[in-house]
C-alpha cells in the first residue's frame, strides 16, 4: 500500500529533511553531487511518499511500483529517502561513498531499494524501458518511473529509449527529466543545445507534460493524470527545476553541479535547511 | 583422435534451432536483436514466440539496456547481433548495465572475426573476446561447431548470469558427429586429439583448421596435440598446464587479449616452462575478401597454420 501522506505541507517538511541529509551526506563525503541532488528532491519524495506502491519491507515484491535514478549521480537525495523510509541502516549515510560502505558513488542494486545500476548517463532510461516491457509481459498493473537529467539528453542512447518505449507502447513507464539547466560546464544551452525538449519528446510519440517540479501539487496531479491515460503512449514530465534548490549558495551555482560543500559552506546549509 | 571433418553447417542455425527449442522450456526467456535477426538467426524465436521476440531497431546501446531492465524483471535474455556492435558498440552498457548488476544477460554476437568476409575491416570484430574478458562477472564462449554450439545455448539458459557468446558468420565444418558427441562442459578444454610434441589450443571457427594442421604436421613428422578451447573465461588453467611445452594458440582474434593472451597470462603466472605461439589477427586490421581467402590471406588456414608451425617449432628443436 501506498504511504499515506495527503498533506503537502508534510510533504514540504519531508523534502526539507531530506535535503538537509543530502548536504551533511555529501559534506561527510567530502565528495558528490549536491546540485542536481537537490533539485531532484521534491519529485523523489513525491513518488516515494505519495505515488508510487512500494514496500520498505518487502522491496522485491513483483507488482511494486518501480523507480530508476537514471541520472545516478543525484543518488544522495534517493538514499536519503529510502533510508528514511526504512530500506536499510540510516547511519549508512553518513558514510556514503566511504571505502566498503554500503552506499556507492552512484547507484548499484546491491543497495536495498535500488532498482538498477546507474550513473553511466543514458543507461537507466533504456533499463527502465525493458522493465516497462517486462511488468506488462507479465501482465503487472504497476507504473515504472523513470529519471532523466536535462544534460543527460545530451546523450545518444535516451532517444534510442525514447524511440522505443513508444514503440512498445509503454503506457506503464512515466519519465521525468529533471530540467535545472545545467551540467558540469556550464548552462545546458551553452554546452549542448537542448532546445525545445517538450517538442523533442513529442516528436517521439510520447505525452508530454511540463511543471514545476518543486511543486508538490503539480507533481502529483500530472502523475496521477499520466497514469490515469492508459493510450498506449508512454509519458514524459519536463520538471523545471532549481539546481542546488532549498540552499541558497547552491542555487543556480553551476559550481555546485560535482563538488562537496566544504566544512564552512556545510554549516552555512544545514542552518538554512533546519 | 579426429581427424574427420563433418559437414559444413552455420553455429548461428544451431543458436536460431535452440532458442526455439528453449522458448518452449522457458516461458520467461524473451530474445532481444538489433534489426539483423535474420542473420543472427533469432528470427526463428521470433517466428515461434512473436510475444516474446523485441526487435530494438538500429540501436545496440538501448538493446543491451533493455535487456538489463528485462533481466530484473526476471526474464532470461537472450540479445543479439554482429559481433561488431554486440560488443564494441555497447560495451560500456554490457560492462555497466548487465555485468556490473549480475543480470541474467547472454549477448550472444553473431558475425564475429575476419571470416566475415566482403564486408570488410568495419565488420570485422577481431577484438571482442579482448574488450569482454576484461569485464568482471562476464563469461565467454566459442563454439567450434553447429553440434557444440546448441550445447552451449542451452547452458547459457541454464546458467545465471552475463555470457558473451561468439560465433562466425560461415558455415563451418563440424567437429563432432552429432549432439550427444559433441558435449559441452563450460569451462574445460577438450582434448581433440593427442600428441606428444606440441599443443594446438584452438577456438571457435578455427578448430577444423587445427586438426587440418595436425594432419599435415604428422605427416611431417611432428606428433601435435589439438585441444579445443570454447571457453575462454574462464579460461581451463589445467589444460594449459598438462600440455606439450611448446603450444600454438590459434583464434579468429587479435592475438592480444584473446585466446592467446588468456594462454599467456597463464603460462606467465604459473611460471610455466612452456613456449607459446601466437597464431590469429596479428594487431591489423582486416580486409574484405570471401572468408576462405581471407583465412589464406591472414595464414590461419590448416596448411599455413602447419607452415608456421614447422617453422617455430623446428626453429625451436634445432
Amino acid at each position: 500500500m501506498p504511504i499515506e501522506y495527503n498533506d503537502i505541507d508534510k510533504l514540504k517538511k519531508i523534502s526539507k529533511k531530506i535535503r538537509y541529509n543530502v548536504v551533511k551526506m555529501i559534506g561527510l563525503a567530502e565528495s558528490g553531487h549536491p546540485g542536481g541532488s537537490l533539485s531532484a528532491t521534491d519529485i523523489i519524495v513525491a513518488l516515494y511518499y505519495k505515488l508510487m506502491n512500494h514496500d520498505p519491507k518487502n522491496p522485491n515484491k513483483e507488482d511494486r511500483d518501480r523507480f530508476v535514478l537514471s541520472k545516478g549521480h543525484s543518488c544522495p537525495a534517493l538514499y536519503a529517502v529510502l533510508a528514511e523510509l526504512g530500506y536499510f541502516d540510516k547511519d549508512e549515510l553518513w558514510k556514503l561513498r566511504k571505502t566498503g560502505a554500503l552506499l556507492q558513488g552512484h547507484p548499484s542494486i546491491k543497495i536495498s531499494g535500488i532498482e538498477a545500476n546507474t550513473g553511466s548517463l543514458g543507461h537507466g532510461f533504456s533499463v527502465a524501458v525493458g522493465m516497462a516491457l517486462g511488468c506488462r509481459l507479465d501482465k503487472l498493473d504497476n507504473n515504472i518511473y523513470v529519471l532523466l537529467g536535462d544534460g543527460e539528453c545530451q546523450e545518444g542512447q535516451v532517444w534510442e529509449a525514447a524511440m522505443a518505449a513508444y514503440h512498445y507502447k509503454l503506457d506503464n513507464l512515466i519519465g521525468f527529466v529533471d530540467r535545472n539547466r545545467l551540467q558540469i560546464d556550464g548552462c545546458t544551452e551553452d554546452v549542448m543545445c537542448l532546445g525545445d525538449l517538450k517538442e523533442k519528446f513529442k516528436a517521439f510519440g510520447w505525452d508530454v507534460f511540463e511543471i514545476d517540479g518543486h511543486d508538490f501539487e503539480q507533481i502529483i496531479g500530472t502523475v496521477e493524470k499520466a497514469k490515469s491515460m492508459k493510450n498506449g503512449k508512454p509519458k514524459m514530465i519536463i520538471a523545471n527545476t532549481v539546481k542546488g534548490k532549498g540552499v541558497s549558495f547552491m542555487e543556480n551555482n553551476v559550481g555546485f553541479h560535482g563538488k562537496a560543500p566544504n566544512k564552512e559552506e556545510l554549516e552555512k546549509a544545514l542552518k538554512e535547511l533546519s | 583422435m579426429r581427424y574427420e571433418l563433418g559437414e559444413k553447417k552455420a553455429m548461428r542455425n544451431a543458436y536460431g534451432e535452440t532458442l526455439v527449442e528453449l522458448g518452449k522450456k522457458y516461458p520467461n526467456l524473451v530474445v532481444l536483436d538489433a534489426d539483423l535477426s535474420g542473420s543472427t538467426k533469432t528470427k526463428m524465436f521470433a517466428k515461434e514466440y512473436p510475444d516474446r521476440f523485441f526487435n530494438t531497431g538500429i540501436a545496440e546501446q538501448n538493446m543491451v539496456g533493455m535487456a538489463a531492465g528485462l533481466a530484473r524483471t526476471g526474464k532470461i535474455v537472450f540479445a543479439s547481433t554482429f559481433a561488431m556492435f554486440a560488443s564494441g558498440r555497447a560495451w560500456e552498457q554490457i560492462r555497466n548495465s548487465v555485468a556490473y548488476a549480475d543480470l541474467n544477460v547472454k549477448i550472444v554476437a553473431t558475425h564475429s572475426g575476419i571470416t566475415v568476409g566482403e564486408d570488410g575491416a568495419t565488420h570485422q570484430m577481431t577484438e571482442d573476446i579482448a574488450i569482454m574478458r576484461a569485464i568482471p562477472n562476464m563469461k565467454i564462449i566459442a563454439p567450434s561447431d553447429y553440434y557444440e554450439t546448441k550445447h552451449v545455448i542451452r547452458w547459457c539458459a541454464e546458467y545465471y548470469g552475463p555470457v558473451y557468446v561468439r560465433m562466425p558468420r560461415g558455415n563451418t565444418e563440424t567437429i563432432f558427429k552429432d549432439e550427444e558427441d559433441a558435449k559441452f562442459e563450460f569451462g574445460k578444454a577438450r582434448i581433440l586429439k593427442e600428441g606428444k610434441d606440441l599443443t594446438i589450443i584452438a577456438t571457435g571457427e578455427l578448430v577444423p583448421e587445427a586438426i587440418k594442421a595436425s594432419v599435415i604436421l604428422k605427416e611431417n613428422g611432428i606428433d601435435a596435440e589439438v585441444i579445443s578451447m570454447p571457453t575462454i573465461k574462464p579460461i581451463d588453467e589445467e589444460a594449459v598446464k598438462n600440455s606439450n611445452d611448446f603450444i600454438v594458440s590459434l583464434e579468429d582474434h587479435n592475438i592480444i587479449g584473446g585466446l592467446g593472451g588468456a594462454l599467456s597470462e597463464v603460462i606467465a603466472t604459473y611460471g610455466l616452462n612452456k613456449k607459446l605461439l601466437k597464431i590469429g589477427i596479428d594487431d591489423e586490421f582486416g580486409i574484405s575478401g570471401k572468408a576462405e581467402e581471407l583465412l589464406k590471406y591472414y595464414k590461419l588456414d590448416g596448411e599455413s597454420v602447419a607452415k608456421r608451425i614447422m617453422e617455430e617449432y623446428n626453429g625451436k628443436t634445432e
